[in-house]
């Protein structure tokens, strides 16, 4: 499996940093995602070994949470929020026309790997409703137009 | 030239702020004098984002909001008459928005520089720290006991209590826990107060590690928030290097540190025991209480357990007085509230005012009504779990007790509100689907029950006949029942109060008649 000799060296030298935190597990996957894009396979028998787990409780914890993935994403990541605010101000159209877009249900990515789609539970922008976030950075105040050239910019950089 | 001021908030940023900037930055250039833009807090009008400020003689003039565009007109305007730029705003302070407005916990919002810890001293900071170290202890657990402080986070429960019980507590390690999981739509006061003014949090939770005798600290940030995460970590460093962390927190003989902990997604985790497990590393899951976690929390040591707003309440009360904070307010429900106005509404933002103003007050006088213009069909108080208040019931004041005496709650104080376009059944049933994906599945009512719930909303809504919806609804009456007091945590506790308040309120978008919600 090429993701155990790609990355078990990077997995370990983080390993090796949060040797001696408490609770350290989150922190060590949130750092994993952050330098590889997911949770590769490989790195969970070393995470259980470092923290004398058992693979079960590891994988428990990546399952648990909405953040962690087991597979690369796409080249974007758009977070589409679906909460109460801004579904008050159109979300559920915006989501709609998303999903006519990118011929995609709600989770998933296109078909040209461009685009990985997920709703999101609240940005924090709720008086600037509708927003999303774009691989990182929230945009507000949302309108069909700039939901269509944010997308156009995301297919541009194939 | 003046100096400027543009928010560096995440929110003014997601509307266009830094092309403000940046086309100040482009037409500035080749000035004799260079443009200073100092990048501030948010004042939280967040309908005036992005919003430029300009130092004159009276006080900041604004402008906004703004687009990048519009900036070479306000230079051009800047140099005559800038009121009779068509996006004057005047002075900023003046606006009746923000002066009437009781800012205690956002006193410095949009004022000074979050990562300046010279701007925060210049305006009052460390007071509080300064004042609890003279104190001690005892004197400082009870200054908060009587200010009447109660936990902001939703649950309101008084804030003395857990800080004399966990003080009186013998343990090797003790721990003060930040819960700033605000994950409920429609809040956002926790994120302003973290992006905008990091060093005040840091001033409360020192403060209630020396007081209760923990020398170790948490702030759990959810990952939806990496401009918070970002500026608290280095916040924290600062405050290390200037002695109000560490070793000798501002010169008390007392350790207390802190580290940022982000988390990963999880709704439940803003509840303050699956927050714990998650901090342990673990799934976040609820655990049953008692235990409670002022005696056995983290790592199952006594652990002070408080949201941003209450932590960050602490340093006023401790440099003004317990009485000074307890002079606002009504009946138990003492201090000022930070409400968030968010949703459809034309004027949203940040009202922070004394407890006791009406909902009325907030969403008319300050929102302004909704931003589409259409007719106020209900507004949801208290986050996802909050009732869908109509506007009959608006008189009532922003009280705990008064807003649960109409089966509601005020929770962390977000505001949602609605036209008449928003269809109350799919928000109803958009309550259980929720539900049902944030379960922490510890207990069944919330396991269950949730997608039990999402299961009678659409039978409810596909029913052909009165005797089959008669059916549906007696089920879903029997369901929220179940959820409310079958419950282990508030979240499968009060799923109910938005689908019972949905139908109670709007029963013709359930496609019964009043009566029939009634039964």
């Amino acid at each position: 499996m090429p993701d155990v000799e790609l990355h078990l060296p990077l997995v370990n030298s983080l390993l090796e940093r949060h040797k001696g935190s408490a609770g350290a597990l989150l922190p060590i996957l949130h750092d994993i995602q952050e330098r590889i894009g997911y949770i590769p396979d490989a790195a969970v028998p070393e995470i259980a070994h470092a923290l004398n787990q058992s693979q079960a409780e590891v994988r428990g914890v990546i399952s648990f949470y909405h953040d962690f993935r087991t597979a690369p994403p796409a080249r974007h990541i758009l977070r589409l929020c679906r909460a109460e605010s801004c579904k008050s101000r159109g979300a559920e159209q915006l989501a709609a026309q998303l999903r006519e877009r990118l011929q995609l249900d709600d989770h998933g990515s296109s078909a040209d790997g461009s685009i990985s789609l997920r709703p999101v539970y609240c940005l924090g922008a709720c008086a600037c409703s509708p927003a999303l976030e774009l691989d990182g950075r929230v945009h507000a105040r949302l309108s069909a137009e700039r939901l269509d050239a944010l997308l156009d910019a995301c297919r541009e950089d194939a | 030239m003046p100096a400027f001021y543009v928010s560096r908030d995440s929110v003014a940023r997601a509307v266009g702020a830094e092309e403000v900037v940046e086309a100040l930055i482009i037409h500035g250039r080749g000035r004799v004098v260079p443009l200073v833009i100092n990048r501030t807090s948010s004042r939280g009008l967040y309908w005036l984002e992005p919003l430029l400020e300009v130092d004159t003689p009276q006080g900041r003039f604004g402008f906004g909001p703004l687009t990048a565009d519009d900036v070479p007109s306000v230079l051009e305007a800047l140099k005559g008459e800038p009121s009779a730029h068509p996006l004057a705003l005047g002075l900023v302070e003046e606006l009746p928005y923000l002066k009437t407005q009781q800012r205690l916990l956002f006193a410095r919002a949009g004022i000074t520089q979050p990562l300046y810890i010279d701007d925060y001293l210049d305006h009052g900071g460390f007071e509080g720290l300064k004042r609890a170290v003279i104190l001690g202890g005892e004197r400082t657990a009870t200054e908060v006991f009587d200010s009447g402080l109660r936990g902001r986070g939703g649950a309101a429960f008084p804030a003395g209590i857990k800080w004399r019980t966990v003080r009186a507590t013998e343990a090797a390690q003790k721990y003060i826990v930040c819960n700033a999981d605000e994950g409920d739509s429609g809040t956002f006061a926790d994120r302003m107060l973290m992006e905008g003014d990091p060093f005040l949090l840091i001033e409360g939770m020192a403060i209630a590690g020396l007081c209760v005798g923990a020398t170790y600290g948490y702030i759990y940030v959810r990952s939806e928030y990496p401009d918070a995460v970002a500026i608290l970590r280095n916040a924290l460093e600062i405050a290390r290097k200037n002695g109000y962390l560490g070793a000798n927190v501002g010169g008390s003989g007392q350790a207390f540190d802190m580290e940022v902990r982000v988390g990963a997604g999880a709704y439940i985790c803003g509840e303050e025991t699956a927050l714990l497990d998650s901090l342990e590393g673990k799934r976040g899951i609820v655990r049953a209480k008692p235990p409670i976690p002022a005696l056995k929390g983290l790592f199952g040591q006594p652990t002070l357990v408080h949201n941003v707003l209450t932590l960050a309440s602490v340093p006023l009360i401790l440099a003004k007085g317990a009485q000074f904070y307890r002079d606002y307010g009504m009946g138990r429900s003492l201090g000022t509230m930070p409400f968030q106005l968010a949703g459809n509404v034309r004027r949203g933002g940040l009202v922070e005012r004394a407890f006791g103003l009406t909902l009325r007050e907030l969403v008319e006088d300050y929102g302004g009504g909704t931003a589409s213009g259409r007719p106020l069909k209900a507004a949801q108080v208290g986050g996802p779990l909050g009732a869908w208040v109509p506007p009959a019931q608006f008189d009532t004041p922003l009280d705990y007790e008064a807003f649960a005496g109409i089966g509601a709650m005020l929770g962390h104080g977000g505001v949602v509100v609605a036209d008449d376009t928003l269809d109350m059944a799919h928000m109803a049933r958009f309550a259980m689907e929720f539900c049902a994906e944030e379960s922490c599945g510890k207990c069944t009512p919330c396991r269950i029950g949730s997608t039990r719930g999402v299961e009678v909303m659409d039978r409810l809504l596909a029913a052909q006949d009165p005797s089959g919806r008669d059916e549906q609804v007696i089920i879903l009456k029997d369901l929220c029942d179940t959820l409310q007091y079958g419950s282990l945590c508030a979240l499968g506790g009060m799923v109910s109060f938005p689908v019972a308040s949905a139908l109670k309120h709007f029963p013709a978008d359930f496609g019964l008649l009043p009566s029939e919600a009634e039964q």
